[in-house]
């Protein structure tokens, strides 16, 4: 227990470091030290801070978090180390969003709120999609709402499919930057608007740690245990919902964080959920601020799309859990 | 206590579970008998309340079963499963402590729940392994490590689903002879069991399934007649009688042509 606390401890010392350090560095250098003085005194580097890199670093901590939590609670749902936060079909449903945003409406009339707006719409709408499928006379069998949510995730994908299709150069160019993510376009405005929605679902889904330890056991020990199963899978699709549609809209698809971190923290810190959320949470933002920092000074003055960067680093990451398991399941 | 009339359970068109009347009072230790897919864990999960009858009423101390949260359903019984399958690297001690959640209201685990936990236990020789995690541990020891957790819910009402499964035969008489002193202590206590044996030494009272129809109920010596037996499971029965004085009940293969 004391352990765990260590833990979160260490991390959420780690978090402002590294936030500082992905805040100095790029094409112009400030040293992470300096960053105060910066800041008191307007000094040099001012307006780089304030309106280049704390957008973009913020909003990277942002998306890490509520993707890493979404991820821990679909695992904790589906009782699979391997679920991952776009199962619900938000991430597909994003993309098909923006895809036909872009393409059908060749940008539009809400500006640059456009696409963000059409992808966090889109998400939605798929994910309800998938619960109304899913849905029985009484409840919604985490079976087929896993089965629902891959029937539309391959549909939304077709969609995005048919989109690039139909799509000029210019709008190609537009949506595959898009899917493959990024916080290029972070700004303030961005942050006002995605943190409140990622906020409340995150406060949604840290309420339910206790009982996603119960749903461990299984659904129907949980039910024995005194869990309402249905409220709670209700309440984790509608906050999942929420912090990944708000983050998608605002950096495309990312994948592999809402995979990664929760199991890390599970590796070095055990299962409990009231412990891996929070540790999810600062994780999660550490690593994206980390894998952003990678994606915008590994080419300078180009950019990698960071979705790439993180499926570099989970590509393997993934292959290494599967050796693990494999090896479980051979001398288990 | 628990009170069930006229009970009928459907999947479909075919009747899993029907006509079941049935009455358990305190201090009572039931077992139910019966060939495969007699529907005896059916049973136990509509008295356990997962499951609702389309036919007949089930009452829980006094109320009807539908008229408690299941919140306030876990504080009264609880329900050990056959199968468990648990994914993620949790501790048997966490195991155990996750029988404190329906008295939790919410908040952390105090000092008392720990130390329930840990009595829980110690009471099925379970305390050497609370620091492992319960994904490594044997069938038995995570069968002990699951009765810990229903001991540590403090239930009126026990269910078990074969308690005795994946156990060697010293477990087993434990795990049976704790059952037993459970219902002796003013609670009720309901299990499946497969070994008619081990039915006749601690049950109070047997209720035999078949084919989802109550075939009878009663003391083991009255209803474990060779007769009954061979009945309900198409195949003849014979009772010896032991040095020590007890009765055992054996299947006879039948004689090769």
């Amino acid at each position: 227990m004391q352990n765990r606390s260590n833990i979160l401890l260490f991390l959420s010392g780690l978090l402002p470091i590294s936030l500082c350090v992905a805040a100095g560095i790029g094409a112009y250098q400030i040293l992470p030290w300096r960053i105060p003085r910066i800041l008191l005194f307007h000094e040099d580097g001012f307006e780089v801070l304030i309106y280049v890199r704390f957008p973009r670093v913020i909003l990277a901590t942002i998306v890490g978090a509520a993707l890493a939590i979404s991820g821990a609670t679909l695992q904790g749902i589906f009782r699979n180390p391997l679920a991952d936060p776009g199962l619900i079909g938000v991430t597909a449903g994003a993309g098909l969003g923006a895809a036909i945003w872009i393409v059908l409406f060749g940008g539009g009339f809400l500006g640059i709120w456009g696409v963000p707006v059409a992808a966090f719409t889109g998400g939605i709408l798929v994910t309800i999609g998938v619960w109304t499928i899913a849905q029985t006379q009484e409840r919604v069998p985490t079976l087929t709402l896993l089965l629902a949510g891959i029937a539309l995730n391959s549909f939304a994908g077709a969609g995005i499919g048919l989109m690039t299709f139909l799509a000029d150069e210019e709008q190609l160019r537009s949506l595959t930057f898009w899917l493959l993510g990024g916080f290029g376009g972070a700004t303030w405005r961005a942050i006002a608007v995605t943190l409140p929605i990622a906020i409340i679902g995150a406060v949604v889904l840290f309420r339910l740690a206790r009982a996603l330890n119960a749903m461990s056991l299984g659904e129907s020990e949980a039910y024995h245990l005194g869990v309402s199963t249905e409220t709670l899978k209700r309440w984790a699709v509608f906050g999942v919902a929420l912090a990944v549609g708000a983050a998608v809209s605002a950096a495309g698809g990312i994948g592999f964080v809402g995979l990664i971190v929760p199991h890390l923290l599970r590796l070095i810190g055990g299962a409990d959920h009231r412990y891996v959320l929070p540790g999810s949470a600062i994780g999660g933002a550490a690593l994206l601020v980390t894998a952003d920092l990678f994606a915008r000074t590994v080419a300078i003055p180009a950019e990698l799309p960071v979705g790439v960067v993180t499926a570099l680093l989970g590509g393997p990451f993934f292959l290494w859990l599967l050796l693990r398991f494999k090896r479980e399941v051979v001398h288990g | 206590m628990v009170e069930l009339e006229q009970v009928g359970y459907r999947t479909g068109q075919k009747w899993v579970v029907r006509d079941i009347n049935l009455k358990v009072e305190p201090r009572q230790f039931w077992m139910i008998v019966g060939p495969n897919g007699a529907g005896k864990s059916t049973l136990l999960r509509l008295i356990s309340g997962e499951l609702t009858p389309q036919m007949g009423r089930i009452r829980l101390f006094g109320r009807d079963i539908s008229s408690y949260s299941a919140q306030q359903m876990a504080r009264l019984r609880a329900y050990l499963q056959q199968k468990r399958e648990v994914n993620f690297p949790f501790r048997a001690l966490e195991i155990v402590l996750l029988g404190r959640y329906p008295h939790l209201n919410g908040s952390k685990e105090t000092a008392d729940d720990w130390a329930i936990a840990r009595k829980c236990m110690e009471q099925v020789e379970a305390d050497a392994f609370t620091e492992r995690l319960y994904t490594t541990l044997s069938g038995g020891e995570a069968s002990r490590v699951d009765l810990a957790r229903i001991l540590a819910q403090e239930p009126r009402l026990f269910l078990s689903d074969e308690p005795t499964n994946h156990l060697d035969p010293r477990h087993q008489v434990q795990t049976l002879d704790l059952c037993r002193s459970i219902a002796r202590s003013g609670k009720s206590v309901i299990a499946a069991i497969h070994d008619l044996n081990l039915a006749s030494m601690y049950a109070d009272k047997v209720l035999i399934l078949r084919d989802g129809n109550a075939v009878t109920a009663g003391s083991p010596e009255t209803v474990f007649t060779p007769e009954q037996l061979e009945s309900v499971y198409d195949l003849p029965f014979e009772t010896l009688h032991s040095s020590s004085g007890r009765t055992v009940i054996t299947p006879l293969a039948p004689t090769p042509q």
